[in-house]
């Protein structure tokens, strides 16, 4: 069925693929890729309103809705017009066997007039409500708990950006609530009010996105091999997944700041289960057994790439300076020993994460992951995203951080098994990366390999970077 | 650590030839409660090594808790297993998530290579000439 879907005017990128993976998650495998989505006439692709067709019946729409932080509610659509008599005869020409089960006498309702880009005084939402007498009401109002919710949500047209995406032609919609965005949790979740946060700390609301594109839930394991302060795990947590992490830095994972303010106390402080697991260990060397794999049914990470955070890798001063002089450590040394470490190029990380994903992710799990991305006068470059043989892209959602980066969340689903031709090609791209170490520190990272516009030159001479330039509003990107 | 943990994990130094099972020298341990998923059990068990995880219990002096086989599906997916005391479902949820190695060591089988685990974290960092070119 087709549904009104209103969103948030935020995170634009985000919003359609929350929609989608959180169909695929309660309404099954290809519940996800079933949905739909137009613009109502005369919308910007930025505006809060879209039309989606879910599959399923109605609880599916509202678990969706529920469930999500992006979409402020989902409506059957009970008909929309320019002025005030189109709306009327929309509605009246809407099936009645679809409206009447919700106005019986025994029922209980509330009228709500919502707007975009405008204000409507109480006294005009009175006359609103007012002129809505073509529709046969018999049950009685109730504010507060009501049966059935129903919103008349105007938009004006403006025309042009004033800090909204441009409507052209003023649209009233009329529809009745199927579900909405419990977005109380952000309070409960913040930052400003979590015991131990670190200066990469995932935001609450950015976090939760990420678990929601990650399908967490009950009975599933997600793994973060970057764990740091946790953040992202709590929120894997909160939807009823099991978790483990892992950092390169003991400091972090072990001690945080005192034996009430670590890893384990975030989880403590919102009542959640604490990880199965969280390990001092390297992405770069990890330390799983011969043959284990397929294991984790999502990973989801915020990986060191330098732009805030560089990554480290095991190997330190002998990689650094060559094999002229290993470095060996005193046996006497051996347990106090702090292993040095050598800078992790992006590419190198990158390549890590996705043969950690191909290895221990279930056929059908997902990775779920940041990567930068260098913008130039304040318009970002479209760079080639990260590929593997194993993995299907099925979601980008780009958020801008300043005129020169942007971060883009990647979702992939393992579509390939692991074999050992993957194995193999990783195994020797892993010693092509340690052979050539410093040659990777230069090409390897942000400002080079991957996204240099020199190296993007598509087979028909044209650059494959393709500009993409973003519309902002109030003079921000949201 | 728990001991699902320990089944997964082996020494990746240099030398080690395949790393695993690594020995477990528990110094302390605790048993916390955590509610059992039997959904979560089920698909589990196919990953794990059985062996490692009951010579795991055996090392914590807990010989009776696991039997030699591991569970069926149809044992684990039994009705009312989850609430039973002492169902295979049940020894097999405390064995792998209600069991919390807090200090102790994991020794590589072949190499006697020494991970500490402290306060429940363990260490699987490699000294910078441990690892393998
Ligand atoms: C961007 S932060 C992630 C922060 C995390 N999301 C949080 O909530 O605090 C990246 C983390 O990766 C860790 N790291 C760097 N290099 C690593 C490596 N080679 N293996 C594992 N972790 C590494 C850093 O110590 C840091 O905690």
């Amino acid at each position: 069925m087709w549904y009104l879907c209103v969103f948030y005017h935020r995170l634009l990128d985000y919003r359609r693929p929350e929609v989608q993976s959180l169909a695929e998650l309660f309404g099954g495998p290809g519940a996800g890729d079933a949905v739909e989505w137009r613009m109502p006439e005369n919308h910007h692709a930025d505006s809060p309103f879209h039309l989606v067709r879910l599959p399923g019946d109605e609880s599916l729409a509202a678990q969706i809705a529920n469930r999500s932080l992006l979409v402020k509610g989902i409506y059957e659509l009970w008909g929309h017009g320019a002025t005030y008599e189109e709306l009327e005869k929309a509605v009246r020409e809407y099936p009645e066997e679809r409206k009447l089960p919700y106005l019986t006498p025994e029922s209980t309702f509330k009228i709500v007039v919502d707007s975009f880009g405008k204000v409507i005084s109480f006294p005009e939402q009175n006359e609103i409500i007012k002129s809505l007498t073509y529709i046969p009401f018999k049950g009685r109002v109730n504010l507060k708990k009501p049966d059935h919710k129903f919103f008349v949500m105007e938009t004006d047209d403006y025309g042009c950006n004033n800090g909204l995406p441009p409507v052209v032609q003023r649209t009233t919609f009329f529809g009745r609530e199927v579900g909405a965005a419990d977005r109380h949790l952000l309070p409960t979740y913040q930052l400003k009010s979590r015991k131990y946060i670190g200066p990469t700390a995932m935001d609450a609301e950015m976090a939760f996105l990420m678990a929601n594109q990650g399908l967490a839930r009950p009975g599933k394991l997600v793994y973060d091999p970057f764990v740091g302060t946790g953040s992202i795990l709590v929120a894997a947590a909160h939807f009823g997944a099991m978790t483990m992490g892992a950092d390169i830095d003991i400091r972090v994972v072990r001690d945080g700041r005192g034996p009430d303010c670590n890893i384990w106390s975030n989880f403590e402080q919102y009542k959640l289960p604490e990880p199965l697991c969280v390990l001092r260990a390297d992405n770069n060397v990890p330390p799983w057994r011969p043959g284990l794999k397929e294991i984790f049914d999502a990973i989801i990470c915020d990986p060191p790439y330098g732009v805030r955070a560089g990554g480290r890798k095991s190997g330190g001063r002998k990689l650094i300076k060559g094999t002229v002089a290993p470095y060996t450590v005193p046996d006497e040394k051996r347990d106090s020993h702090i292993p040095s470490t050598a800078p992790y190029s992006l590419a190198e990380c990158v390549h890590d994460l996705l043969h950690l994903a191909a290895r221990m992710l279930v056929m059908g799990g997902r990775l779920v992951f940041f990567f930068p991305v260098v913008r130039e006068d304040g318009v970002t470059n479209l760079a080639k995203y990260p590929e593997h043989p194993c993995f299907k892209l099925i979601a980008t959602c780009e958020q801008i951080l300043s005129m020169r980066y942007s971060r883009v969340l990647l979702t992939m689903v393992k579509v390939g098994p692991y074999t050992e031709v993957v194995e193999k090609a990783a195994q020797e791209r892993h010693r092509e990366f340690r052979e050539n170490h410093h040659k990777w520190m230069e090409e390897g990272n942000l400002h080079s390999a991957v996204f240099s516009p020199a190296a993007g030159q598509a087979a028909d001479g044209k650059p494959f970077i393709d500009r993409d330039s973003k519309p902002k509003y109030r003079g921000k990107y949201v | 650590m728990r001991l699902l943990t320990h089944n997964m994990l082996a020494s990746n130094a240099r030398g080690a030839v395949t790393g695993y099972p690594l020995k477990l020298q528990a110094v302390k341990w605790s048993t916390k409660e955590v509610e059992p998923n039997p959904y979560f059990l089920r698909g589990i068990l196919p990953k794990l090594d059985w062996p490692a995880l009951v010579a795991a219990t055996h090392a914590l002096g807990l010989p009776e808790l696991l039997p030699e086989a591991p569970p069926t599906d149809a044992e684990l997916s039994a009705e009312g297993a989850a609430e039973e005391e002492g169902s295979a479902l049940r020894c097999l949820h405390r064995a792998l998530l209600e069991i919390h190695i807090e200090e102790g060591t994991l020794v590589c089988p072949d190499t006697e290579r020494c991970f500490p685990i402290s306060r429940g974290v363990p260490n699987m960092l490699l000294h910078e000439d441990e690892v393998r070119n």
